[in-house]
């Protein structure tokens, strides 16, 4: 017997087009959607995070052509996912009427009275969400961020819902907006990877793409990983275990802020199941992202999702004074505000003097290709590395963030040996 | 099979008379579906290369992506896409995909949840007929 969704006078208002055919429209889509989850009542939120401005055809245009001819309005503050094209610089992608339409649809987010951050990451920027607040996420690597690494609330809103609720400001009470959906009911325990390894850019993308192969629709829970993990590690999580496995949520016993230890994470509930992470797991993941043979590399890629502060801190003093090969080009996509503060530090000069190119407001794994992206492709990102060989006429090849620096100077593979297959297999 | 008719739950109104494509496994709208053409793309889908449009489409559950919406709304809008979908496991993102496709371009594709058993037989027809109060008659 499904519950009865009650609605509140302003809900019914905006329902009953009290406030044109636009918030309408908006509220049927979310009074919709909370039947299908069997939500008993609407709740507030307090910020979105916006995927419908990424163009994949003609309907995203329409959508929000019609909002802006009936006088729509956001409710909340509402941030906006990358583009499929760079407003920055347009000559990116082939131009065409699917650029031209990407564009126009981004502009028209913009008149709606989205704030243009035009980032994957926009949890990378000051404003962002607090511990418990209920918010609009729909872009996969951010609704697990912001959930698991901030302990904001949201379920994965897809296109047209996510604008939906970010103009009624109410989204159904149901799912990870609620206590008990946020319990961890799988435990994947790390003590069998050796210690020098858990502290590894690489081994992080590699744990999410394993973990969330893994963990189906359950929560899981790492036990083990180290105090120094950062908010890039945890971003690479996020990112590989949305794609590998659609997980919208993770804790981190002693890490992340609904997890101080691992019997707070579980609720006081014993786990389902106890995975222990063997070194064999996180090599036999390093070899299915890393599809391509060894050999001449014709671009390197970073910044999926998009490159933080401290990623560029990390990787400006591997390139200073050093030149990417003529045969590689080394592409690094971020966000404005992230490019600004790098550029005002002078990195971004240094970078580009070493031929880096820093592309803003869009990612480099979708279809049209970027300009300049063919052959073999080195990657940092699991994420990346997952989604790009159907996407792209490329082959792909994974590595650390050192491993991806020393291969553009290279123009061909060049492999780490403190990270090698047998290092990660000895005993810790 | 028992009967060649059961009851579905109405996620969206509408009607529908037409062949089937029973998907084997979840499919994702985004990355494994091209709304241009209604054709699926996903290489690992038992179905790749087939078809959706003028066909009533079963599955059981999509694979769920942020995208979905808008590839569901995109492929209506030219006319390539599915005349219903019968799924086990109602999923918001198909019914917000149809629900803008009838509201922008007034083209209204019924999505009607069925039961695990019910999913089965479908194996077994060829086409299906769709009411606009939620009975799905097998032929």
């Amino acid at each position: 017997m499904k519950p009865d969704l009650h609605l509140d006078d302003h809900d019914q208002h905006l329902l009953d087009g009290g406030e044109g055919p636009a918030m309408q429209l908006a509220m049927k889509l979310v009074t919709q959607a909370a039947r299908i989850m069997d939500a008993e009542r609407l709740i507030d939120v307090s910020f979105a995070h916006i995927d419908a401005c990424f163009y994949s055809g003609r309907a995203h245009l329409d959508f929000v052509n019609y909002l802006l001819a009936h006088d729509a309005k956001l409710s909340v503050p509402s941030w906006t996912n990358t583009g499929l094209v760079s407003l920055a610089d347009p000559s990116l992608r082939e131009d065409g009427t699917i650029a031209h339409e990407a564009r126009e649809l981004m502009q028209a987010y913009e008149r709606l009275g989205c704030k243009p951050v035009w980032t994957c990451a926009p949890y990378q920027l000051p404003g962002r969400p607090n511990l418990g607040d209920h918010i609009v996420g729909s872009e996969s690597n951010a609704v697990t961020f912001y959930n698991s690494v901030i302990g904001a609330r949201t379920n994965k809103y897809g296109d047209f819902l996510d604008v939906a609720a970010a103009l009624t400001g109410r989204v159904p009470d149901a799912g990870l907006h609620r206590d008990q959906a946020r319990r961890a009911q799988l435990v994947f325990s790390l003590e069998n990877i050796p210690e020098f390894f858990r502290r590894e850019d690489l081994f992080f993308h590699l744990l999410g793409h394993f973990a969330g192969a893994r963990s189906g629709s359950r929560i899981p829970v790492f036990t083990g990983l180290p105090q120094s993990t950062s908010e890039d590690n945890l971003k690479a999580i996020s990112a590989a275990i949305a794609a590998s496995g659609g997980v919208a949520l993770f804790h981190a016993a002693g890490i992340t802020p609904e997890a101080p230890d691992l019997e707070t994470a579980c609720q006081g509930i014993d786990p389902e199941d106890i995975i222990p992470v063997m070194p064999a797991d996180l090599i036999a993941a390093r070899k299915s992202l890393s599809r391509a043979p060894d050999g001449v590399v014709n671009m390197v890629a970073l910044g999926t999702p998009h490159f933080s502060y401290t990623e560029f801190e990390a990787l400006t003093p591997l390139l200073e004074g050093r030149h990417v090969a003529a045969n590689c080009k080394l592409l690094i996509t971020t966000s404005r505000y992230v490019r600004d503060l790098i550029a005002a530090k002078g990195w971004q000069e240094l970078l580009e003097k070493s031929g880096a190119e820093i592309v803003v407001d869009t990612c480099s794994y979708f279809s049209p290709t970027l300009r300049g992206m063919t052959g073999r492709v080195m990657t940092n990102s699991a994420k990346w590395a997952y989604y790009a060989p159907g996407m792209l006429p490329v082959e792909v090849t994974f590595g650390s963030l050192r491993e991806c620096a020393e291969t553009a100077i290279a123009g061909e593979n060049w492999r780490d040996r403190a990270l090698a297959d047998a290092k990660i297999g000895a005993a810790s | 099979m028992s009967k060649n008719w059961f009851q579905g739950e109405i996620l969206h109104a509408g009607d529908a008379n037409g062949p089937l494509l029973v998907l084997d496994e979840p499919l994702s709208f985004w990355g494994g579906f091209d709304p241009l053409t209604g054709t699926i793309l996903d290489q690992h889908h038992p179905q790749a290369g087939e078809t959706v449009g003028d066909k009533i489409l079963a599955l059981r559950e999509t694979r769920g992506s942020a995208g979905t919406p808008a590839a569901i709304a995109e492929a209506i809008r030219r006319g390539c896409g599915p005349l219903a979908f019968l799924l086990v496991k109602p999923d918001v993102n198909i019914v917000t995909g149809v629900s803008v496709a009838a509201h922008l371009y007034d083209k209204k594709v019924p999505v009607i949840a069925i039961l695990g058993n019910e999913f089965h037989q479908l194996q077994f027809v060829q086409t299906a007929k769709i009411s606009p109060d939620g009975l799905v008659t097998c032929r």
